[in-house]
């Protein structure tokens, strides 16, 4: 194994008003060394001037998406070794404005996220003193599609998402669904009146790249398929049943 | 940091028309979005072999020579593929999309697919029966 | 531009967004908003594993939870708190379980329990092993419910506006476009966390900096047992990633290079094939950090190119334990490590992982200050002493978080407008800011440069083991830190999105906090719990059955005194583990 490898990495200050440009570093070439771990020797040894964002470092806290030789990943969970010899082109996520140099703007999905109403619904009535039962089973349920950590990769891999960003997107969509699905809720009603406007899960044409590349195996697409079923039969039965019946 | 400071512009990348040839997945996909305009040309064909068939042997004759035409059998010919590509996709996504429990148990997605194949087989073997007997 | 608030809650951790909602549901009419660095899902509550303590169980009683959790703290803990949080643990938990938190249950359908170290029944709530990611979203998506909370995220404060022990707002940075805000509140409430970066080897994300610590203290609120930080035995070697108590918990040994459980030389009970409670691999956090200590002593540990190391061994669980139980544990070890704890063993060192210590705070979360309250990580109440339990601090973050916010809901209600004089204050530290970090040209320090050598200073001062020499020297070094850290320099001039003016702040912050750190070690000449002094081995209840107090004084130095433990029920005892 060579003791170096390039890092090709996006650069843009807005201030300067052009293009994003590539700058080239060399980082060392360690074994259990991730992309992420390449960008901190660049931060702390050659440029401190590169931004982006970074946290948890073990696949968690969904803050260090970008594109990597072009594919969404988390660079936490990425390792040089992989893509040796190089060069390795690190560049914002796809699909999103671009604030600065690695950091992408996300505030589109924070203001789609509350309109799926992801929390538990219930009629009005007392909370008990107690839990509300879940056998393992209803907790199997929807457990897949609790376990977004919003780290964007989903709609940076989207391509409808690229073209018609009023497209709520799979990691909503697939919180709808994990809230749908658990038992504990009522709200299915609610958030299916959201989910049938043009922009919900009709916009999806079932690309699938969202399932693919989600890093904790989510499944958006098998989410937002089912949310399709759903529609469609409730519309069929909106067509059919006197309203009592529905 | 006043007050006066402007807000800097966002880059946005442009999205090239060319994007489903980017990934092989996107690709793929946008065959298979393409593939549904050979399945309407298929039933668009299937109607007037309908129809030629209803006006009299004449008629039923001069569709099978046209239908003979080498341009009409390279495009037929190519809609076999589309239709093929069609439905394997379809067919490898109806897991995702259909949540199929026997007895409480998940259905795995193999079995789905696998069953979708079954299917196929029975009504290609009952048509090929209805036409052949 | 000034905007205003009734409550402000610095970061949206567990703690700030439980906060949050009990503001939110005390009194609708207050305007709420958090204020974080970062989006709030991606605070570090997320990274929390094993689970969460609430005595539900029909064989459980509150009583023995907090007798746990005293014995735990080694009593140095405030026993009325104690009680306070055993009783509404179960309450907040059940809560979060009505929000929707995918607790792990019962074929039944309750909500399940696991055993934890040091706690004497089953206790411990979880959702598979990644209970602070589910309790975090649960609470974040919750939050969204109530219009009238109102976000700053990606935000960083700077200063606390405090006026005649008032506090009446805070000054912020917009990390989007660089501008520097003034927020006025009537009530501020921290909840930033835990600072375990001012360690070179830490559990804890980049974010965990202090910075709720350094603006109350820098404010003139004192920092309460700062000499006590948690390391937990079980981290990654390279990485410091956690592998969770609850591996050992569900019935995971420790295995020194003979591959004997050494843990049964150090007073921790006898090995038994199966998890005992309160006994060997389940025995507290610091006195199995120390037996690793002793056991690199004796020379019975393996090597590796990250210093030595000790094995955890959950091939026996079998894989559907594992997968069920488990399943984070082994796909970190498959990511990092590239090793299966299905069949391997797994490498492990102990890892700074939680401070104890933290902003002085009584019951309610209210510090000294008017109007400034802190929970979570960031506070110390106290209910962890001189050694946390584990999953202690997960309902710590609810029950002291709410309870705060309903304090400061009641603050705010009555407190009135800010006065004129916090205007020159902010205006001062936007100068500050502008002067001494982005427009300095004559810096030649480098943050990071300047951050490591902080970070071995620590490590090598306040680690497992201290000694008075080493830590007075620790005192020594960090002052020459701070004096080169006038002479940084901010390579980067954007205003839009500069990471590195953030880690200089932050660096700022943990070079106050490595500071409070080491001279509340040099104070405290005795050994309890995680503070070990090998030239003061034994405990000392004459002289320091007490909490120790950091002030700033105006010139910046430090003043250390202290402040009594509060004992309700349980005297002080001895420690005993394996009984």
């Amino acid at each position: 194994m060579a003791d170096s490898i390039r890092l090709q990495v996006s650069r843009y200050r807005p201030e300067e008003g052009s293009a994003p440009t590539l700058q080239e570093y060399d980082v060392p070439l360690r074994k259990e060394w991730s992309v992420l771990d390449g960008l901190n020797y660049v931060k702390d040894h050659l440029d401190s001037t590169l931004s982006y964002r970074w946290s948890c470092r073990m696949g968690i806290c969904g803050s260090c998406g970008m594109s990597v030789n072009g594919t969404p990943e988390l660079t936490c969970g990425t390792f040089l070794a992989d893509l040796a010899p190089g060069p390795v082109r690190v560049e914002p996520m796809r699909n999103f404005p671009v604030v600065r140099d690695l950091v992408v703007d996300i505030g589109d999905f924070m203001d789609k996220l509350p309109r799926v109403k992801p929390w538990i619904i219930r009629d009005d009535e007392p909370e008990p003193d107690g839990e509300y039962l879940q056998t393992p089973e209803e907790l199997d349920e929807y457990k897949q599609f609790s376990m977004c950590i919003n780290c964007m990769l989903c709609y940076s891999a989207c391509p409808v998402y690229g073209l018609d960003p009023d497209f709520i997107g799979p990691a909503a969509i697939a919180l709808a669904e994990r809230y749908d699905l658990d038992s504990r809720d009522r709200g299915a009603r609610e958030r299916l009146d959201v989910l049938i406007e043009h922009e919900g899960v009709w916009g999806c044409t079932f690309v699938g790249e969202c399932t693919t590349v989600c890093p904790k195996h989510v499944d958006p697409a098998g989410a937002i398929q089912r949310y399709k079923l759903k529609a469609a039969k409730e519309s069929v039965k909106a067509f059919l049943l006197p309203r009592g019946a529905r | 940091m006043s007050e006066t400071e402007v807000q800097p512009r966002a880059y946005r990348r442009p999205v090239s028309t060319w994007w489903w040839l980017e990934k092989r997945s996107y690709f793929v996909f946008a065959m298979r979005e393409l593939s549904s305009v050979f399945v309407a040309w298929f039933v668009v064909f299937l109607l007037m072999l309908t129809y030629a068939v209803g006006r009299g042997d004449d008629q039923y004759q001069s569709f099978l020579d046209w239908a003979a035409t080498p341009w009409v059998v390279v495009l037929n010919l190519v809609t076999l593929v589309f239709v093929v590509l069609h439905m394997v996709t379809w067919f490898n996504l109806t897991p995702q999309a259909t949540v199929v429990r026997l007895r409480g148990q998940r259905v795995p997605a193999w079995a789905i697919i696998a069953s979708q194949y079954v299917g196929l087989a029975v009504v290609s073997a009952f048509v090929i029966w209805l036409v052949t007997r | 531009m000034t905007v205003s608030h009734d409550v402000l809650l610095v970061g949206g951790g567990g703690a700030g967004l439980r906060a949050a909602i009990a503001i939110a549901e005390a009194n609708p009419r207050l305007r709420v908003a958090v204020v974080s660095k970062v989006y709030p899902m991606r605070s570090h509550t997320v990274s929390a594993e094993g689970g969460a303590a609430g005595a539900i169980a029909a064989d459980d009683s509150l009583d023995e939870h907090a007798y746990d959790t005293v014995s735990g703290s080694d009593w140095l803990c405030d026993q009325d708190a104690v009680e306070a949080f055993v009783d509404e643990a179960p309450r907040e938990l059940l809560q979060l379980e009505h929000w929707g938190c995918p607790w792990s249950r019962e074929p039944d359908g309750h909500v399940a329990v696991r055993a934890f170290g040091g706690m004497k029944k089953m206790r411990t709530w979880f959702a598979a092993d990644k209970t602070g990611f589910h309790m975090l979203h649960t609470l974040f998506q919750t939050s969204l419910k109530y219009d009238e909370v109102v976000r700053y995220d990606e935000w960083f404060v700077t200063k606390l506006l405090v006026d005649d022990g008032r506090v009446h707002g805070v000054v912020a940075v917009d990390l989007m476009t660089g501008r520097v805000e003034t927020i006025t509140a009537k009530a501020v409430i921290l909840c930033t966390g835990g600072c375990g970066k001012v360690f070179p080897f830490t559990t804890n994300a980049s974010i965990s900096t202090g910075d709720g610590m350094a603006l109350a203290y820098r404010a003139g609120a004192p920092l309460k047992d700062m000499e006590f930080v948690q390391y937990h035995p079980t981290g990654l070697p390279f990485t410091g990633i956690l592998i969770t108590e609850a591996a050992r918990a569900e019935g995971g040994w420790m295995l020194n290079k003979d591959g004997y459980r050494y843990l049964q030389d150090y007073d921790l009970g006898t090995p038994s094939p199966t998890p005992v409670l309160r006994s060997m691999e389940l025995g507290p956090r610091d006195r199995l950090s120390q037996a690793f200590v002793h056991e690199v002593e004796k020379g019975r540990v393996t090597d590796s190119p990250w210093g030595p190391i000790v094995h955890l061994d959950l091939r026996h669980l079998g894989q559907q334990l594992i997968d069920t139980k488990l399943p984070f544990v082994r796909e970190l070890c498959l990511k990092y490590e590239n090793i299966d704890p299905v069949t391997e063993l797994i490498p492990v060192r102990p890892v700074v992982h939680y401070m104890m210590g933290g902003v002085h705070t009584d019951i309610d979360g209210a510090t000294p200050i008017g109007g400034l309250y802190a929970a979570g990580e960031v506070a110390c109440v106290s209910i962890n002493g001189a050694n946390r339990l584990g999953s202690n601090s997960l309902p710590e973050c609810l029950v002291f978080g709410a309870r705060a916010g309903r304090a400061a809901a009641e603050y705010a209600a009555t407190a009135g407008d800010p006065p004129a004089a916090i205007e020159a204050q902010a205006a001062d530290e936007v100068r500050r800011l502008e002067r001494d970090l982005l427009h300095k040209t004559d810096g030649h320090e480098q943050v990071s440069v300047i951050r490591e050598e902080m970070q071995q200073t620590v490590e090598d001062s306040a680690g497992i083991f201290r000694t008075g020499e080493a830590l007075a020297k620790g005192v020594d070094t960090l002052r020459e830190l701070q004096q080169r850290f006038g002479h940084v320099a901010v390579a980067d001039t954007s205003r839009t999105f500069n990471t590195e003016l953030v880690a200089a702040l932050e660096l700022e912050n943990m070079l106050d906090v490595a500071e409070c750190i080491v001279q509340s070690g040099l104070w405290r000449e005795e050994s309890r719990g995680a503070h070990q002094r090998t030239d003061f081995p034994a405990r000392d209840d004459e002289r320091y059955l007490a909490h120790s107090l950091i002030h700033r004084n105006p010139d910046e130095s430090s003043r250390l005194d202290s402040l009594p433990v509060t004992i309700t029920r349980w005297p002080p005892g001895e420690r005993t583990y394996g009984k």
